[in-house]
C-alpha cells in the first residue's frame, strides 16, 4: 500500500466523517481544549472521572481527517480505564507516531493505523493533539485540585 | 514571448531537486526562490567588500557604505520614490509596519481615533494596531469584504470619518489575490486628513509600484518574496511625515550625539535604522530588483495571472473543489475540496511533489469572514510553467480520489465540513 493510502485508510476516514463520542458532556469534571496554532486544529475534551477511572468522555472540535479519527479512536479505547493507563495509553501513542516506539499495545487495537504519519512529519501534530489535550486533562496538579474541590463538596 | 525554461535556469533551486524528489513549487506568496545572481551578490558581498558602514575611516568600509547605499537609492527607484531618505531599511515588512505603529502610532493616537483597517488583512497589518490601540485608546475599525472577494467601497466611505487618522490596507490580499484600487483609498483618506499605510508585500513581486502616483504616506515590502534574500525589507515613508516621527529602535548609527541621559538623532534615514543593518541583504535585494525589472514586472504580473487565471478555471471544474478568488486577481489561487481540510489536501499534494499552502495564512479575520477554518492556497512566480497548473490540477484530482466518499457526502450535504 502506498504511503497515502495506509495515512488515509478506510477507517480513519470513517472516524472523520463519523466521529465516535462527538459533543457535550453534562456534569463534566474536566474540560480541557487543545489548539494547534500552526493549523488550526482545536479539540475540546470533556471527561467524567469517578474513582480514578475514565467513567465518561467525549470531544467536540474541528480539524484535518487525522486530528479527528484520532481524537474518535481515542475515546473508544479510554472510557473505562484508570487515570494511570490513560496517561501511559497518551505517552506511548505520542512514542508510537513519533517513531520513539515501534509497536503498539494491542489493547490499542485499529489506533496502530496511525504509523503511517510517520512519513507525513508535518502531519504528526495533528494526530497528537487529542493526546497532548488528553495529558493535559489528566495532569496531577488538576488531580489534586480536584479532589479537594470535592472534599469541599 | 516569454522565455519560463530560461528564467528557471536562473534559479538553483529549481534546477535540482531538492530532498530527491520532484518540486512544483507553488508558495511563492509565502516566499519565491532565489536567482544565482542574487545568491552570488551576497557571497561577493562577504567576500570583497565586508565591513561596517557609515563609521570606518578606510577605503573598505566606504565601499560597503557605498553599496549599501546604492542598494537604498535602487530601491527608492524601484518604488518611484522622491528619494532615498524615505526608504528605511528593516528586516521585513511586518517590521516596516511595525515601525509606523510603534513611531507614528504611539506618538499621534488618541483615545476616540480610529485606525481603519480591512477584513483581509495579513495578521502583520492587524496585530501592531491592536498592540497600539491597546496603549492609546484608539479605536480600530475594519472595511468589510464583499460577495465578490473585493472590499466594499460603499462600507469604506461610511465608516471613514474626521475621527479616522490611518487607513491602513492590503494592496493585494495573500489569500484572495485581490488587488485594491490604493489610489481611490488614498484620495479619500486624504480628503479627510488620514494617513495611508500599504502593505504591498504581495504587489511589488508582480507590478510596477509608484508610491507618488499612488499618493501613499508609508508603503511597507518583504525582500524574499521578490527573489530577494530574506531578513531584508523595506518601508517607504513620506520624508516630512518620518521627519516628524519620533525614533523606532535605539541604538547605534541612528545618533546624532549622544550623553548618557539623553541624545539627538540622525538624519533620515538612518534616524531609523538602529545597530548593523543587513549590509549583504540590501545588496542582494538591490540584485533581485535589478533582476525583476530586468525581466519586467508588468510581464512578470502578466504571466504569473495566466498560470493563476487556468489554475482558477480548472480547479472550479472539478467537482467538490471551489475556489476564493476575485473577477481580476493577482497570481494567488485559494480553494477548499469539500469534506476534505485543507492539511489532508496539501498532504496529499506534498506526496506528489507540489508544494502548496494550507492554512489560515495568517489572515484570520478572513478566514472567519469566508467562514472557513483554512483554504489551500497556490500561488505562482515568474519561473513557474503550465506543465505545474497540470501538476496541480493532477494532484487535486488525485486527492478527490482518495477522498471521493468525503467529497461526495460533502457535496451532498453542504451543511458538513
Amino acid at each position: 500500500m502506498d504511503a497515502l493510502g495506509e495515512l488515509y485508510s478506510e477507517l480513519i476516514l470513517e472516524h472523520y466523517t463519523h466521529p465516535r463520542n462527538y459533543g457535550d458532556l453534562p456534569g463534566a469534571d474536566r474540560v480541557e481544549e487543545g489548539y494547534n496554532q500552526s493549523c488550526g486544529d482545536r479539540v475540546v475534551l470533556l471527561l467524567k472521572l469517578r474513582d480514578g477511572r475514565i467513567e465518561d468522555i467525549r470531544f467536540r472540535g474541528y480539524g484535518c481527517a487525522i486530528s479527528i479519527a484520532s481524537a474518535s479512536l481515542m475515546t473508544e479505547h479510554l472510557k473505562g480505564r484508570t487515570i494511570q493507563e490513560a496517561r501511559a495509553f497518551a505517552q506511548e501513542f505520542k512514542d508510537f507516531v513519533t517513531g520513539k516506539r515501534e509497536k503498539l499495545s494491542p489493547t490499542l487495537g485499529p489506533l496502530v493505523l496511525f504509523r503511517g504519519v510517520g512519513r507525513f512529519p508535518m502531519r504528526v501534530k495533528c494526530a497528537t493533539l487529542p493526546w497532548h489535550t488528553l495529558s493535559l486533562a489528566l495532569e496531577e496538579k488538576n488531580a489534586s485540585q480536584e479532589e479537594e474541590e470535592k472534599e469541599i463538596t | 514571448m516569454f522565455d519560463v525554461d530560461k528564467i528557471r535556469g536562473d534559479f538553483p533551486l529549481l534546477s535540482q531537486s531538492p530532498q530527491g524528489r520532484r518540486l512544483v513549487y507553488l508558495d511563492n506568496a509565502a516566499t519565491t526562490q532565489k536567482p544565482a545572481v542574487v545568491i552570488e551578490a551576497i557571497g561577493r558581498f562577504y567576500e570583497t567588500c565586508n565591513a561596517n558602514v557609515h563609521r570606518g575611516a578606510y577605503a573598505l568600509a566606504e565601499a560597503a557604505t557605498e553599496a549599501y547605499e546604492r542598494a537604498r537609492r535602487r530601491v527608492a527607484r524601484f518604488l518611484h520614490a522622491p528619494g532615498p531618505e524615505g526608504i528605511i531599511f528593516t528586516r521585513n515588512a511586518t517590521e516596516a509596519i511595525n515601525l509606523v505603529a510603534y513611531s507614528w502610532g504611539l506618538s499621534q493616537l488618541k483615545p476616540g481615533d480610529e485606525i481603519l483597517l480591512t477584513e483581509m488583512e495579513h495578521h502583520s497589518n492587524l496585530v501592531p494596531w491592536h498592540l497600539v490601540a491597546a496603549r492609546t485608546g484608539a479605536r480600530i475599525r475594519a472595511v468589510p469584504l464583499r460577495e465578490d472577494y473585493e472590499l466594499d467601497l460603499e462600507a469604506f466611505y461610511r465608516l471613514l470619518s474626521a475621527r479616522t487618522r490611518l487607513v491602513a490596507l492590503v494592496h493585494v490580499s495573500n489569500v484572495l489575490g485581490t488587488i485594491n484600487p490604493v489610489r481611490e483609498f488614498v484620495q479619500a483618506a486624504h480628503d479627510l486628513g488620514a494617513l495611508v499605510l500599504v502593505d504591498g508585500a504581495q504587489a511589488v513581486p508582480h507590478m510596477p509600484v509608484d508610491v507618488q502616483e499612488l499618493g501613499v504616506d508609508f508603503y511597507a515590502f518583504s525582500g524574499h518574496k521578490i527573489c530577494g534574500p530574506t531578513g531584508i525589507g523595506v518601508l517607504y515613508g513620506r520624508p516630512e511625515l518620518l521627519e516628524a516621527m519620533p525614533p523606532f529602535l535605539g541604538g547605534g548609527d541612528m545618533i546624532n550625539e549622544v550623553w548618557v541621559d539623553r541624545s539627538t538623532y540622525a538624519e533620515l534615514p538612518h534616524k531609523f535604522e538602529a545597530g548593523t543593518p543587513h549590509l549583504a541583504g540590501a545588496v542582494g535585494l538591490e540584485v533581485a530588483l535589478d533582476y525583476v525589472e530586468g525581466i519586467g514586472l508588468d510581464r512578470i504580473g502578466a504571466w504569473s495571472r495566466r498560470l493563476a487565471d487556468r489554475a482558477a478555471r480548472e480547479l472550479s471544474s472539478i467537482p467538490g473543489v471551489r475556489v476564493y478568488r476575485p473577477r481580476e486577481g493577482s497570481g494567488v489561487v485559494s480553494f477548499t475540496l469539500a469534506g476534505v481540510h485543507a492539511h489532508d489536501l496539501a498532504t496529499v499534494l506534498d506526496a506528489e511533489g507540489v508544494a502548496i499552502r494550507a492554512g489560515h495564512h495568517c489572515a484570520q479575520p478572513l478566514m472567519r469572514r469566508l467562514g472557513l477554518q483554512a483554504t489551500a492556497r497556490a500561488s505562482f512566480y515568474l519561473y513557474n510553467t503550465e506543465e505545474e497548473v497540470e501538476a496541480l490540477l493532477e494532484a487535486v484530482r488525485k486527492a478527490a480520489r482518495l477522498f471521493a466518499p468525503l467529497v461526495e457526502r460533502a457535496i451532498r450535504s453542504p451543511v458538513q465540513g
